[in-house]
C-alpha cells in the first residue's frame, strides 16, 4: 500500500469514501437515494460515449459548461432525456470529463422536468436510458467494452494522477458546498413554506445539490465503479439514520462506516485480487444486515 | 402591520368571502368560522402563498414573516433532534416547558406526536419574526400544552409581535386572542 502505485489509487478512494457518505445523508434526506444510481449510469454512459469521439475535449467541455450554466429548458430536457450523450460524442471529451459533465447536465435537467416526472421517474429514466447508453457502447466499440467494464467492475486500482487530482481539488470544494447548502436543504425540508416566505430562493438550493450531487457520483463511478460509488452513497447514511441520535451524529457515523468499509474492502480486493467495486458493496451489505 | 380589505382569497379559484382584517404589532386576532370556509386559505395569502382574487392585502414592508401550517415536519426516520429543529429556524429554547426542555436532544421521531407537534410549532413561534401565522397551533396539544402555548402567544405580542391564529377551539381563540374575526361562508357553498 506504500507503494507509489497502490498510493493513487488508495487516497483517489479514500478521497471519495469521505465525500459520498456524506452526500448519501442529504440524498437520503430528500428521499433521492435513487439519483445515485442515476447519475452513476448516466455517467458510464458519457464516458463511454466521450472515449470514441475524437475531436477536441475543449469543444465539449464548453458546450457542456454553456449548458449547464444555462439550463435552458430545452436544452437540458435534451440532455437529460438522452441527447446529451450525442452532444458529448460530438465533443469529444476524455473519458472522465464526458462522464462529469453528462451526469452534472443530467442533475441539472431533472430539476427542469421534474415537475412532469414526479415521484423519481426521472431518475428511473435517468438510469435506464444510461445503462441501455452504456451496454450499447460496450457492444458495439471495442475501446469502450474494455471502458465499460471497468466502470461497471469499480477498478480502483487503475486510477491514476488525473483522478488523483481531480478528487484532491473536487472534494474539499464539495464539501465546503455541501455545508454551505447543508441548513437550507435541512429547511426546505422540514419547513418548506417557512423558507420561501423568508425569501430563500428553493432553485439556487435544489440546482446547486442536484448538480454537486451529480458530479460526485460522477467522478465516483470513474474510480469505485457505478456499484461502488452507490454502495457508499446508500448504506452508510441507511445504517446510520437508524442509529443517530441527532443530525451531526448522523453524518459522523455515516462518515465512519463509509471509511471503514473503504479501508477493509481497499485492503482486501488487494489481497483477494479481486475487482474493488464488488467487495466494497459485499462488504458493505454484510455490515447492513448485521446492524440491521 | 397588515391590512386586508375585501380580500377574497384562494388558490386557483376564490375560496373566500370577501374579508376585512387589520392586525397591529402587538396584537393577537383569531380567525375562526366553520369548516370550508377558507380560514387557512386566508392566512395563506397572508403570508404570500395563497392567491388574492380582489380587494387589497397591504403588508408592512420589511415584514418578517413565520408561518405554521398544519402539516408536521417529515422527520420519520430522520436523525434530527428537536435542539438541531429549532436552530434551523433561530428560535431559542428559552421558555420551553420542562417536560419539553428535557427532551430536546432526542430524535424527533422517537418523541410523542403531541410533543413533536409542540416543538415543531415552537421553532415557527419563536423564529425571528414580525408577524407570525399560526395555523390550528392546538391540534394534538394536551391541556397544558394549550395552557402554556396560551401565555407564550401573550409574551411574544408583549415583545412587539403580531399574531394571526386560526383556530375551531373556541376556548383557546377566547383565552389567547385580543379579538376575534369569523369568516363566513361563501354564497356559492
Amino acid at each position: 500500500m506504500i507503494s507509489d502505485l497502490f498510493l493513487i489509487p488508495f487516497l483517489t478512494g479514500l478521497g471519495l469514501a469521505v465525500l459520498l457518505p456524506l452526500l448519501g445523508c442529504y440524498l437520503r434526506l430528500r428521499d433521492e437515494w435513487l439519483a445515485a444510481l442515476a447519475y452513476s449510469h448516466v455517467a458510464a454512459a458519457g464516458a463511454l460515449l466521450a472515449l470514441v469521439g475524437g475531436l477536441p475535449p475543449a469543444l465539449g467541455g464548453i458546450a457542456a459548461a454553456g449548458l449547464a450554466g444555462t439550463g435552458k429548458r430545452l436544452f437540458a430536457a435534451r440532455l437529460a432525456g438522452g441527447a446529451a450523450y450525442a452532444l458529448l460524442l460530438v465533443g469529444g471529451l476524455p473519458p472522465a470529463l464526458g462522464g462529469i459533465a453528462a451526469a452534472g447536465l443530467a442533475g441539472t435537467g431533472k430539476r427542469l422536468f421534474a415537475a412532469r416526472l414526479a415521484g423519481g421517474a426521472a431518475y428511473a429514466l435517468l438510469l435506464l436510458g444510461g445503462w441501455a447508453v452504456s451496454v450499447l457502447m460496450a457492444a458495439n466499440q471495442p475501446m469502450a467494452e474494455r471502458l465499460g467494464h471497468a466502470l461497471f467492475d469499480g477498478q480502483l486500482y487503475f486510477s491514476g494522477s488525473d483522478q488523483l487530482w481531480l478528487v484532491a481539488l473536487g472534494v474539499p470544494a464539495a464539501l465546503l458546498v455541501l455545508r454551505w447548502l447543508s441548513a437550507h436543504l435541512l429547511l426546505a425540508h422540514t419547513y418548506p413554506d417557512f423558507f420561501r416566505i423568508r425569501g430563500l430562493r428553493a432553485w439556487p438550493t435544489q440546482i446547486g445539490f442536484d448538480l454537486l450531487a451529480a458530479l460526485a457520483l460522477a467522478v465516483a463511478t470513474m474510480s469505485l465503479g457505478v456499484m461502488g460509488a452507490f454502495a457508499l452513497v446508500f448504506i452508510p447514511p441507511w445504517l446510520a439514520f437508524r442509529r443517530a441520535g441527532n443530525w451531526r451524529s448522523g453524518l459522523l457515523w455515516s462518515l465512519a462506516i463509509g471509511i471503514t468499509a473503504y479501508l477493509g474492502a481497499f485492503a482486501l480486493a488487494l489481497w483477494l485480487d479481486q475487482p474493488f467495486g464488488p467487495i466494497l458493496a459485499i462488504l458493505l451489505v454484510a455490515l447492513g444486515l448485521i446492524v440491521a | 402591520m397588515l391590512r386586508a380589505d375585501a380580500v377574497v382569497a384562494g388558490w386557483d379559484k376564490p375560496a373566500t368571502s370577501p374579508v376585512d382584517f387589520s392586525l397591529q404589532a402587538g396584537e393577537i386576532v383569531g380567525l375562526t368560522g366553520p369548516n370550508g370556509v377558507g380560514k387557512s386559505t386566508l392566512l395563506a395569502a397572508f403570508a404570500g402563498r395563497a392567491r388574492v382574487f380582489s380587494g387589497h392585502l397591504d403588508l408592512r414592508p420589511g415584514l418578517r414573516l413565520a408561518l405554521q401550517t398544519q402539516e408536521v415536519p417529515p422527520v420519520d426516520g430522520l436523525p434530527l433532534s428537536g435542539r438541531e429543529l429549532l436552530a434551523l429556524t433561530d428560535a431559542s429554547p428559552d421558555g420551553l416547558p420542562p417536560w419539553l426542555a428535557e427532551r430536546l436532544d432526542i430524535r424527533l421521531d422517537r418523541l410523542s406526536g403531541g410533543q413533536r407537534h409542540y416543538l415543531a410549532l415552537w421553532a415557527v413561534l419563536h423564529a425571528p419574526a414580525d408577524l407570525v401565522l399560526l395555523d390550528e397551533p392546538t391540534n394534538n396539544l394536551d391541556a397544558a400544552g394549550v395552557r402554556h402555548l396560551t401565555a407564550h402567544l401573550h409574551e411574544r405580542a408583549r415583545e412587539g409581535c403580531g399574531i394571526v391564529v386560526v383556530s375551531h377551539d373556541a376556548a383557546f381563540v377566547a383565552a389567547a386572542c385580543d379579538r376575534c374575526v369569523v369568516l363566513e361562508a361563501r354564497d356559492d357553498q
